[in-house]
């Protein structure tokens, strides 16, 4: 009954970038975070950085979830950190990254701004609990 | 919070965006921030759109906008998708088909959901397009399921009302029956390639027709009513039907350039139905064509100060009654909770009314005193 929780869903962009037409995971995402209460914007498929800087800047939201299997994330990730921070969103959007990152990248995608990478057998109750805990406080 | 307002009327799009999130969650200090957008809002021209869940609204959003775009216009889009009334969850997918408009900021798209809150969403979304026209939007395109009457409250405060009809299936044409064909400005029947949409023309007009004679009685009384308010238009068609006709003639008779003039300046519009394969872009041309001269109809007559004047009041009743609800739960949350007062019923010691009348009661003599003390 607490109005507090109920006007101010966690707001995500669950996003497919690049030529990867893969979008189960996605769609598995996007589902479970609305089950979980969370107001998800799916992007589609085939999205090019710009529009998922696009949209997540003007849908405002606060987790940014980019799925990516192609292996092009070295290329069009770091694309999309940058669009983030020449809109001054970087800081104050949780970016994930989900799909098949080897563990040699994703170091260096962390230090780019990813603030977590959930590969093959992540849990989606981890995953939940890790964006209600980091979520941006506005 | 001011500082957002100032950086929003500056074109800053992030500004923007978090101006709309304010506004969606009733962020503290929202109401002076939209209180700051009215000045500076009432230049964009606001278009409704909504049809049946897959009839192609979000597509024929996307080439709207698209067009709008070549003609050097900016647009704004707002896009409501239903929540689950379980978690509040939502996904919003309408982004999905604005491909046509790839890394154009002055598109301005935003997926709002619903919510779950009555009333809520649409004073949200009222609130949001006010946002869109201070930023400078020419044009603003509110999309949403014509489902419930959530939705048509949207939709209803839109300059031009369009609803979007898919070609083979009845259902549509029942729904309409149901309510949205009395707030439709004009009709689209999109993927107009398929089997059965001159059916669905046929369908429309012929329901179009009826409306005209039972509702003739508006004719004369266009004057600061929105002509297609339910109610009076059937009440009054059945009763004021015969002298109208008279009055209806007598001014086609008087005045023949108005009766021939099919475009803006009509007295009564009828709402013309456009056919449109949005996929392709098949009609869009004519379509935007029908949004205008609606609009310069609204102008012509005047109808478009009365709808402002009526889109006001509706956001002051709105606003009003959001507030003295919350006003309300929050003295239920005072006396000990919503299950305290469902014990009472369940134990059989009173019920329902007896306990609105308990709470609203000293609301009620609050407010009387002070109006006798002036």
């Amino acid at each position: 009954m607490s109005a507090g929780q109920t006007q101010q869903p966690i707001r995500c962009l669950v996003a497919k970038v690049g030529l990867d037409g893969h979008d189960r995971g996605a769609h598995v995402i996007a589902r479970a975070f609305r089950d979980a209460g969370f107001e998800v914007v799916y992007s589609g498929l085939h999205r090019s950085p710009d529009e998922v800087v696009q949209a997540a800047v003007q849908e405002d939201v606060d987790v940014l979830g980019i799925s990516i299997l192609s292996g092009a994330h070295n290329t069009l990730v770091p694309k999309i950190l940058e669009g983030l921070d020449e809109y001054d969103a970087l800081d104050d959007t949780l970016v994930l990254l989900g799909g098949i990152v080897p563990d040699k990248d994703q170091d260096e995608l962390e230090e780019q701004g990813v603030s977590a990478i959930f590969g093959p057998g992540a849990s989606m109750e981890d995953t939940i609990e890790f964006v209600r805990e980091n979520a941006p406080d506005r | 919070m001011n500082d957002v307002l100032d950086r929003l009327l500056d074109g800053d799009h992030r500004a923007l965006a978090r101006t709309i999130t304010n506004i969606e969650n009733r962020a503290p200090g929202y109401r002076d921030l939209v209180s700051g957008l009215y000045d500076h809002a009432g230049t964009a021209e606001v278009i409704g759109i909504t049809g049946s869940p897959g009839a192609g609204k979000s597509t024929l959003v996307d080439k709207m906008a698209e067009t709008y775009r070549n003609r050097g216009e900016t647009v704004g889009v707002i896009a409501i998708d239903p929540s689950s009334p379980f978690t509040g969850g939502a996904v919003l997918g309408d982004r999905i088909r604005m491909a046509s408009n790839v890394g154009d900021m002055d598109v301005f798209f935003r997926s709002m959901s619903a919510r779950g809150s009555l009333g809520g969403v649409s004073i949200a979304t009222a609130d949001a397009v006010k946002a869109l026209d201070a930023f400078g939007k020419d044009r603003i395109i509110v999309e949403t399921v014509g489902a419930g009457q959530n939705e048509i409250d949207i939709v209803k405060t839109a300059d031009t009302v369009c609803v979007l009809v898919q070609p083979g299936s009845g259902d549509d044409v029942q729904m309409l029956k149901a309510g949205i064909l009395e707030i439709a400005d004009v009709f689209v029947v999109n993927k107009a390639d398929l089997d059965g949409a001159d059916r669905t023309v046929q369908e429309l007009r012929e329901m179009l027709d009826l409306r005209g004679n039972a509702g003739s009685g508006r004719n004369d009384q266009h004057t600061g009513h929105d002509h297609h308010t339910g109610p009076e238009t059937t009440g009054n068609g059945a009763t004021a039907s015969e002298p109208a006709d008279g009055a209806a003639l007598k001014q086609a008779e008087a005045d023949p350039d108005d009766a021939s003039d099919d475009g803006g300046s009509d007295a009564v519009w009828t709402p013309p139905i456009i056919e449109a394969v949005a996929t392709h872009g098949e009609g869009v041309d004519a379509f935007l064509d029908a949004i205008d001269d609606h609009h310069a109809h609204l102008d012509a007559t005047g109808e478009a100060a009365a709808k402002a004047r009526e889109r006001y009041a509706e956001e002051i009743r709105t606003l009003l009654r959001e507030d003295t609800a919350a006003l309300l739960t929050a003295e239920i949350d005072a006396r000990g909770g919503i299950g305290d007062l469902v014990d009472g019923v369940a134990a059989g010691e009173t019920d329902p009314y007896g306990i609105a009348d308990d709470v609203l009661d000293p609301v009620a003599a609050c407010l009387r005193e002070r109006r006798e003390d002036g």
